[in-house]
């Protein structure tokens, strides 16, 4: 395979558990919270879809208990920044340092242990396309949910009321107080939303991309995941290009890697990173203008309920 | 990130040492204090034997393997309490640990990660009176007389592996999925490429880094590389080891694994691998500490053991359904080869990969030279990062 579709495919592969975590991170932040524990849910949503996964040989109620405990994580989140003033920065980060001890402690029991993963389903006919069916079609049925979840989570949020709520609670929480709505209940509701999508990602990584549990095993993209949603400007379409962008920049090393290039693998590594620092160089203004308004009280602790 | 990563480790084996301790404290208390039995020999009459982990104790894998070893300490000397500390990252937490530890009535320490090393040496020089044992890593500068590292020889079973996988591949091409360059995993490396070159000329070893010890996600980027440039045997040198045996399996490609027997997850291409064994050596170590004999033994230096010199505790694993049994014959007689003075995998001539002599006509290198190697040989795909 050429070096091009061999990168993008596995560009597509490898960013699908960020994309999860940046369409979660997405929601929450449209509400005015921002998860810095989108890495503890994706935790939680690896190890808890694993185990399902290993116990009952059902990789979907795998995927599904690990959503589940991604949303409890970043309920907990929610429960705490909205409902007791607490720090949005000290919470998250506390809630995934629990959850890394969490799953250290619980994980040990399930490392080695094999898993009835997701396994590649190639679409008929579209994967037989040249090139396209390579990069889009040759993957795992998690995955494809991925497909349809960008548009879903787009038109949830800019086409229903439900979405209006949860925007307007990230751009102008006192307006929706003053029209008798309850802005706890819809952040709640959004942080714990997009915890689940983050638990899915961890779903994803642990049971459909490297079928394997390790304590620590998301290793980062969580972070990524939260500079993904800044540098795709809270935009579903734009997070699912950035991902992949993600995706490509760690595939590019191993690709190159495999092909002999005499390129520095230290370097290679930071691709990634660079890339987020040159996109937020180019970006920066605009991504401050664009954010939601709400967001920039994050430093005022608790966002403000009106 | 690595910063993040640390303290999370450093929760976890605080936790982790807390249990290991609350459990055995009551036993050592009373009898460590009193009879010091003086700075002459460090160790001796030790009430406990420490062992610090860098990862889970039950990640299948380089970790397990040393929690394994603890355990047959446990059995052979039933006097001792063996302390392990589990998931102690590679910096500072590392001294603190193996100084609770301390306080609990060990005098002999082994820190079983290759960072783990400068950690070890700054608790031997504030206590005299203990040992501390490092695995894998190499003291570079004078030897204290209560240090000492160990290890075996891992690319010895490396080097029947590649036989194996040399007479079973069909494309001539191997992949090797690796975490850093350091000297033992490309003596690793070189010596897998040697062996598959032992029995066909045109096998090849492509190499991809993760730059991580265990990060799943990277392992299956690049196993997938390796897979689509056509490579169908896969082997590699990481802590975790599902995801690539995995990968390889999924693919329909052969694979040697690394550390433990995980034939059940590749009963198809499973060729063989090399696996651990610590239990005699550790037992060698703990006798001669508590006899009150390290100092000037074997184990106060840069030890190495391997086919020549002893039992080395890798061993390889047992043989999946592809390996022949001419294959098999072929594998036995390179391993009686290697036990014998002039055995080695690296017996000259030795080319780099720009096909400059690295080891003359006829040489044989030794343990030691083996441990600083810092090429990759004639056959290897793959830049080493300088």
């Amino acid at each position: 395979m050429s070096l091009a579709v061999d990168v993008v495919a596995g560009g597509v592969a490898g960013g699908t558990s960020i994309m999860y975590a940046a369409l979660g991170e997405t929601v929450s932040e449209r509400s005015g919270v921002i998860n810095l524990g989108v890495e503890g849910s994706m935790l939680v949503g690896a190890l808890t879809a694993y185990a399902v996964g290993v116990e009952t040989g059902n990789p979907w109620a795998g995927a599904l208990a690990g959503a589940i405990a991604g949303g409890v994580l970043a309920f907990v989140h929610a429960f705490l920044v909205v409902y007791r003033g607490a720090s949005q920065m000290a919470s998250g980060l506390s809630l995934l340092f629990l959850a890394l001890g969490l799953t250290s402690l619980f994980g040990a029991t399930y490392v080695g242990q094999a898993v009835v993963g997701f396994g590649t389903w190639d679409v008929p006919l579209l994967s037989d396309i040249p090139v396209l069916g390579t990069v889009l079609f040759q993957h795992d049925p998690l995955l494809y949910v991925s497909f349809a979840l960008v548009p879903a989570v787009w038109f949830v949020l800019f086409k229903t009321r439900a979405g209006l709520l949860v925007r307007t609670a990230g751009e102008r929480a006192d307006s929706l107080v003053v029209h008798g709505y309850d802005v706890r209940r819809t952040r709640t509701a959004a942080v714990t939303v997009g915890g689940m999508l983050a638990g899915l990602g961890g779903a994803h990584l642990s049971t459909a991309y490297a079928n394997a549990w390790f304590e620590n095993m998301v290793s980062g993209r969580g972070f990524i995941a939260v500079a993904l949603v800044i540098f795709a400007v809270w935009s579903p379409w734009r997070v699912m290009g950035g991902a992949y962008l993600f995706g490509c920049a760690i595939a590019l090393g191993p690709a190159l890697q495999a092909r002999g290039y005499g390129i520095n693998q230290f370097l290679l590594d930071a691709v990634p990173f660079v890339l987020t620092l040159v996109v937020l160089t180019v970006l920066g203004r605009r991504t401050l203008s664009s954010s939601p308004a709400e967001l920039k009280r994050v430093f005022e602790n608790a966002p403000s309920t009106g | 990130m690595s910063i993040r990563h640390s303290t999370g480790r450093t929760v976890v084996a605080t936790f982790a040492l807390a249990l290991a301790l609350a459990g055995c404290s009551s036993a050592t208390e009373s009898s460590d204090s009193t009879d010091s039995s003086g700075s002459s020999a460090p160790g001796k009459d030790t009430a406990a034997v420490g062992f610090i982990m860098v990862g889970p104790k039950d990640d299948y894998g380089y970790n397990q393997a040393v929690y394994e070893g603890s355990e047959v300490i446990k059995k052979e000397f039933p006097d001792l309490d063996v302390l392990t500390a589990e998931n102690v990252p590679e910096d500072d937490t590392a001294a603190t640990t193996m100084e609770q530890m301390i306080d609990k009535g060990a005098k002999l320490i082994f820190a079983t990660s290759y960072g783990h090393l400068d950690a070890a040496l700054k608790v031997a020089e504030e206590h005299p009176d203990v040992v501390v044992v490092q695995q894998g890593n190499t003291i570079t500068t004078d030897i204290p007389k209560n240090a000492g590292t160990y290890f075996g020889t891992v690319y010895e079973p490396m080097y029947l592996a590649g036989i194996a996988a040399g007479a079973s591949t069909k494309s001539d091409k191997l992949g090797y999925v690796y975490a850093f360059p350091i000297p033992q995993t490309i003596a690793n490396i070189n010596a897998f490429e040697r062996g598959a070159q032992s029995v066909n000329p045109k096998a090849e070893t492509i190499t991809v880094s993760t730059s991580s010890w265990c990060d799943p996600g990277k392992q299956q980027a690049a196993a997938e590389s390796l897979l689509s440039q056509g490579v169908d045997v896969l082997t590699q040198h990481q802590d975790c080891t599902a995801t690539v045996i995995q990968a390889a399996e999924k693919a329909g490609a052969m694979t040697v694994g690394y550390h433990a027997d995980a034939s059940s997850l590749a009963p198809k291409g499973w060729l063989t691998g090399a696996v651990w064994d610590w239990g005699p050596l550790y037992t060698d170590i703990v006798k001669t500490v508590v006899a009150g004999d390290f100092i000037g033994s074997k184990f106060n230096d840069n030890y190495r053991v391997g086919y020549k010199t002893g039992t080395n505790p890798f061993v390889l694993a047992k043989y999946g359904p592809d390996v022949t049994a001419d294959t098999q014959a072929k594998i036995d007689e390179a391993q009686t080869f290697l036990g014998t003075d002039k055995g080695s995998p690296f017996v000259g001539p030795v080319k780099d990969q720009s096909g400059a002599v690295k080891i003359p006509d006829g040489t044989v290198p030794s343990y030691a030279d083996n441990d600083a190697m810092d090429f990759f040989v004639e056959g290897v795909v793959g830049k080493l990062a300088q």
